[in-house]
């Protein structure tokens, strides 16, 4: 079927870029992945946060997080960056990635002689890689084939009226054409248990999608106390907010009204198709990260207040809630949804979003791909270094 | 910006009795929907905040999105704004 035209991989994964990634195991590893972008820019590269001095679930989750991002369908082939004495080992990442039959080499900065001889190593690996990705044609796929990822940051008190329920018309779109949709961040379903529950489709389902937000509830007591009510601030209210449940059903009308088929970890993909639910935080740039590593090729991400923040191997759509952030942030972001508060309709924003969505699907930059295809990568991450 | 300009507060979900402001609303305004219905506003209503589209009587549901959202702590007519004096989520 030809909704659109893709990269198929070999594990039958469709990709909608073809990225050659340098992907560094730890941030010891960083400034070599930089010498090799200033090298050979055509490379996308990422910045490691974190790396060592982690542990318990943290390892787990950063472990698969790194291989899950290399097995993104946007991703051709791999380089894998280490230093050679960190915990999380080049040579797992690599493993774990080359499961999807896509080219993944290692270079290793202790072994090879420093960052130097490192990146140039790594340089000549990139330029055969680049070679061969270039020969990828983009061929017939199917929308069924597209996980698309749901992100809100810089929320305002249009965002849960315009640019979120327009969001919601288009998952449901994607889903009515087979698709899979990924809503994220825990921290902005709380107090909708009972309502997304309900959506759930088998009490098993239910009983993870009450446990993923019961957790988050008690994670901003503990961590928040008397302060837990700042999930809904002031600012929130001044801007017409009453209760936590009406800011909520405001972030996840994102995600439309079909059934929730699944729920995920963090970093993990789906093996429904349809809406699922993925457990990670509401802070944009790691719960990017989860969504990338899920599989997801292109995300939708809505803003009151405009924000920058894009990914490195996934196209992210910005949707403005107003106009007046869309118009001092033209460059960071691809649609005003704010035209609703002018007098445009839901459905006429929603289907402005459907293609857009379709022509970045083909390959249409964003703006966030425009501004940078390299970034920081922002991993969850629950327990203390050491 | 064709039929629908000239509405001034957005419903939501068919289901709701709240809609949303799209600029401040004046006492004794008419406010056109997004649905085509008007109701005339019995108070002040800020920008974003919520106007009642039916009298709710007290402890009655406020809904928005097609849920509810709270309770009305007290009567609230139509047309009043809706918001903490007299919404909450406590049932």
């Amino acid at each position: 079927m030809s909704d659109f035209l893709g990269f198929i991989r070999s594990d039958g994964l469709v990709g909608i870029r073809n990225h050659v990634l340098v992907l560094p195991t730890v941030s010891c590893a960083n400034g070599t992945v930089d010498l090799i972008r200033k090298i050979l820019p055509e490379v996308t590269s990422v910045f490691h946060s974190h790396g060592c001095g982690r542990a318990g679930k943290d390892l787990e989750i950063h472990m698969r997080t790194l291989v899950n991002i290399g097995k993104n369908p946007n991703v051709a082939a791999v380089v894998v960056v280490g230093l050679g004495c960190e915990v999380i080992k080049a040579d797992w990442i690599a493993s774990g990635i080359s499961a999807s039959g896509k080219p993944v080499e290692i270079v290793e900065i202790q072994k090879e002689g420093g960052s130097r001889s490192t990146a140039e190593k790594a340089v000549e690996i990139c330029k055969s890689f680049l070679e061969s990705v270039e020969k990828h044609q983009r061929e017939p796929a199917s929308f069924a084939e597209v996980l698309l990822g749901l992100e809100c940051g810089g929320s305002d008190a249009f965002s849960g009226i315009t640019a979120n329920p327009a969001v919601g018309l288009v998952s449901d779109w994607l889903v009515s054409k087979g698709g899979t949709v990924i809503l994220t961040e825990n921290t902005e379903m709380i107090g909708t248990s009972h309502i997304l529950k309900r959506r759930a489709i088998n009490p098993e389902v239910a009983c993870k999608v009450e446990s993923v937000i019961v957790e988050a509830e008690e994670r901003t007591k503990n961590v928040l106390g008397p302060m837990a009510s700042i999930v809904i601030a002031p600012g929130n209210m001044d801007g017409g907010m009453t209760t936590i449940q009406e800011k909520s059903l405001g972030c996840i009308t994102k995600a439309g009204s079909t059934q929730i088929l699944e729920v995920v970890d963090y970093g993990m993909s789906p093996t429904e198709k349809g809406l699922i639910i993925m457990d990670g935080p509401g802070y944009d740039t790691e719960s990017m990260a989860g969504l990338a590593a899920g599989g997801a090729q292109v995300i939708l991400f809505t803003t009151g207040r405009g924000t920058p923040a894009g990914f490195p191997c996934v196209p992210v759509i910005k949707i403005a809630s107003n106009s007046n952030t869309y118009k001092a942030m033209e460059d960071d972001i691809d649609i005003n949804a704010g035209v609703m508060l002018e007098g445009e309709s839901l459905q006429c924003v929603s289907e402005m979003i459907i293609n857009k969505l379709v022509a970045v699907l083909n390959g249409e930059k964003t703006r966030s791909e425009y501004n940078s295809l390299d970034g920081v990568l922002c991993l969850y991450t629950s327990l203390p270094s050491f | 910006m064709n039929d629908t300009a000239g509405i001034k507060a957005l419903l939501i979900h068919p289901r709701d009795n709240v809609a949303v402001a799209l600029e401040d609303v004046s006492p004794g305004a008419q406010v056109p929907l997004s649905d085509g219905r008007v109701v005339t506003a019995k108070t002040e209503i800020p920008q974003a905040h919520k106007i009642a589209l039916k009298r709710i009587d007290s402890g009655g549901a406020v809904v928005k999105y097609g849920e509810i959202i709270g309770f009305a702590k007290l009567v609230i007519e139509e047309g009043e704004w809706v918001h903490t004096h007299n919404l909450s989520y406590e049932e």
